[in-house]
């Protein structure tokens, strides 16, 4: 079963970091998605960029309404994802306590819609 | 203070003293641990609009006895009919005969032992073994336990939910099982506990409040199980580890937060009296004359700490400890750690030798340990590409950012041509 790990953070964080800091984060995000691939469980991963660059679109009275910024403004962002192939939900719970953004923001874990044949 | 606040005081220190004590009691009673549960949150919902207004009972434990019998007589009423039901309310109103009248809560038995026995019954799954303990003997609710083990709460309800169904309509004993039978019933207990343990003992640091309190719930049931099986080295056994190991907790962090190796921890951060005790219990395990797996394990311990008195770690007694421990559990994870034992008395190579053999062993798969002694063994011998390797996979399986904080400065450390040479 596929389960998409959403990962939330509050943007700021990262460029408060020390370039050192950052550094490892980057590596650990690398070596976390080393040991997803390694474990067969890895099915798809990216990082976004920031919420600044995030655009809207929806349909308003038949128009196009396109407006700047992302959907929800929280304090905790949508800064990326993993989409993973695990037996059940115990399962993408463990690898999703795994992820460094685990310990610097907080993981939705959601099953993918799976259609039947 | 109000005689509220007064009364939810007293209804919590009851809580927090004698809820498995009375869950126990009413669920052999009843046969039926849902049923107890819920007799007993209408007792202490009663306790609290009543000992407001007419004082806490002298005897709060009895006073909530009664009145959750007398709920669970009404859940009975409710849910069965005819013979059945009549039956059972006149067991219950016998034995209520027994206690009712007793001035202290001495007088109402302590079934928590015959309770345990239930939960790790060998018709109930092992995985919802540990839950289940911690819910019926500690009182935790589901959520908590569901984090705790890393699983979904509403999964986790779920199945402790069927758990205890399975008690009901199984008939799952609530006894202590015969001598013959003991030993073997046991194991299943002690691991459940165990279990619990390892959950809250791992990886997290201290900041893990949830975790910290599972080991301390674990160490909770340990000395119960010692207390009420004396005679059980087993029972001695696994609490003296988890001692030993408890003892240590301190020392696993420096003032930074940063994960500090047991080669290299400050044995002055050690809990010496929690050590003397783990001691002292291995010690009378060891009158029995009857080794097992708690008692190894707490033996290995024993030896971990050695250097608090020699100042050295000797390594042969560890192999060998760790040789009986595989011949009894032939637990890749024991393999592992006596590999690493071997690497102390034999050199790395050896050790590696051991390590490959392991690789295809699907449970050390996804197990960091393992990819972090591989790393630092191959950082021994000098084989930097895999040594590098094995450090990305165990810092990218570790969720603890105090040791993946460690593995990376270790993995850096390879390509300053430094050995890495703890694990």
């Amino acid at each position: 079963m596929q389960y998409l790990l959403m990962l939330y953070a509050e943007e700021g964080g990262w460029a408060r970091m020390s370039k050192a800091d950052q550094e490892r984060g980057v590596a650990a995000y690398g070596a976390y998605t080393e040991a997803l691939k390694a474990a067969g469980v890895w099915v798809g991963s990216n990082r976004l960029q920031g919420t600044n660059t995030a655009t809207t679109v929806r349909l308003v009275d038949g128009k196009s309404q396109v407006l700047d910024g992302p959907y929800v403004d929280s304090k905790e962002q949508l800064g990326g994802y993993y989409l993973i192939e695990a037996p059940d939900l115990d399962a993408a719970l463990g690898w999703a306590a795994r992820c460094p953004g685990s310990s610097h923001g907080t993981i939705e874990v959601r099953p993918v819609w799976s259609y039947a044949g | 203070m109000t005689g509220k606040t007064q009364a939810c005081l007293a209804a919590d220190a009851v809580a927090r003293r004698s809820y498995g004590k009375l869950v126990a009691y009413l669920a052999a009673d009843m046969h039926d641990v849902s049923a107890a549960e819920d007799a007993l949150s209408e007792a202490f919902a009663a306790a609290l609009s009543d000992w407001p207004v007419n004082g806490c009972p002298d005897n709060p434990e009895a006073w909530l006895m009664t009145v959750a019998r007398r709920k669970g007589i009404d859940g009975v009423r409710r849910r069965r009919s005819g013979d059945a039901a009549a039956q059972q309310l006149r067991a219950m109103l016998d034995q209520h005969a027994t206690w009712a009248d007793a001035a202290d809560d001495a007088a109402i038995p302590d079934r928590r032992l015959a309770l345990l026995f239930a939960c790790a019954h060998p018709a109930i799954d092992t995985n919802i073994r540990a839950p289940l303990m911690l819910q019926t003997v500690l009182g935790l609710d589901a959520k908590t336990i569901a984090s705790a083990f890393l699983a979904s709460p509403d999964a986790m309800s779920k199945r402790l939910g069927r758990a205890k169904q399975k008690i009901r309509e199984a008939g799952i004993p609530f006894v202590i099982p015969d001598l013959d039978e003991l030993t073997e019933r046991l194991d299943g207990v002690l691991d459940a506990v165990y279990t619990t343990f390892a959950q809250g003992w791992s990886d997290p640091n201290d900041a893990d409040l949830l975790r910290r309190d599972l080991a301390d719930e674990a160490l909770f049931l340990a000395r119960l199980l010692a207390e009420l099986l004396p005679q059980e080295p087993e029972a001695l056994g696994l609490l003296a580890g988890m001692l030993y190991a408890e003892a240590r907790r301190r020392a696993r962090r420096d003032a930074q937060g940063d994960y500090v190796p047991l080669a290299e921890q400050d044995i002055s951060l050690w809990d010496a009296s929690m050590i003397d005790d783990a001691e002292a219990l291995l010690r009378r395990a060891s009158t029995f004359g009857r080794i097992g797996r708690y008692q190894l394990e707490a033996a290995l311990q024993s030896a971990h700490v050695e250097r608090r008195r020699s100042g050295r770690t000797d390594w042969t007694p560890e192999v060998q400890l760790y040789d009986a421990l595989l011949t009894l559990t032939g637990s890749p994870v024991v393999a592992l750690n006596r590999a690493l034992a071997i690497a102390e008395v034999d050199g790395p190579r050896a050790a590696l030798h051991i390590v490959e053999a392991l690789s295809i062993d699907k449970r050390l798969a996804e197990y960091q340990p393992y990819w972090a002694a591989r790393a630092a063994l191959f950082a021994r011998v000098g084989n930097l590409g895999e040594a590098h390797h094995a450090y990305e996979i165990a810092v990218g399986l570790t969720g603890d950012p105090a040791l993946r904080r460690f593995l990376q400065s270790q993995q850096a450390a390879l390509l300053n041509g430094g050995g890495a040479m703890h694990a």
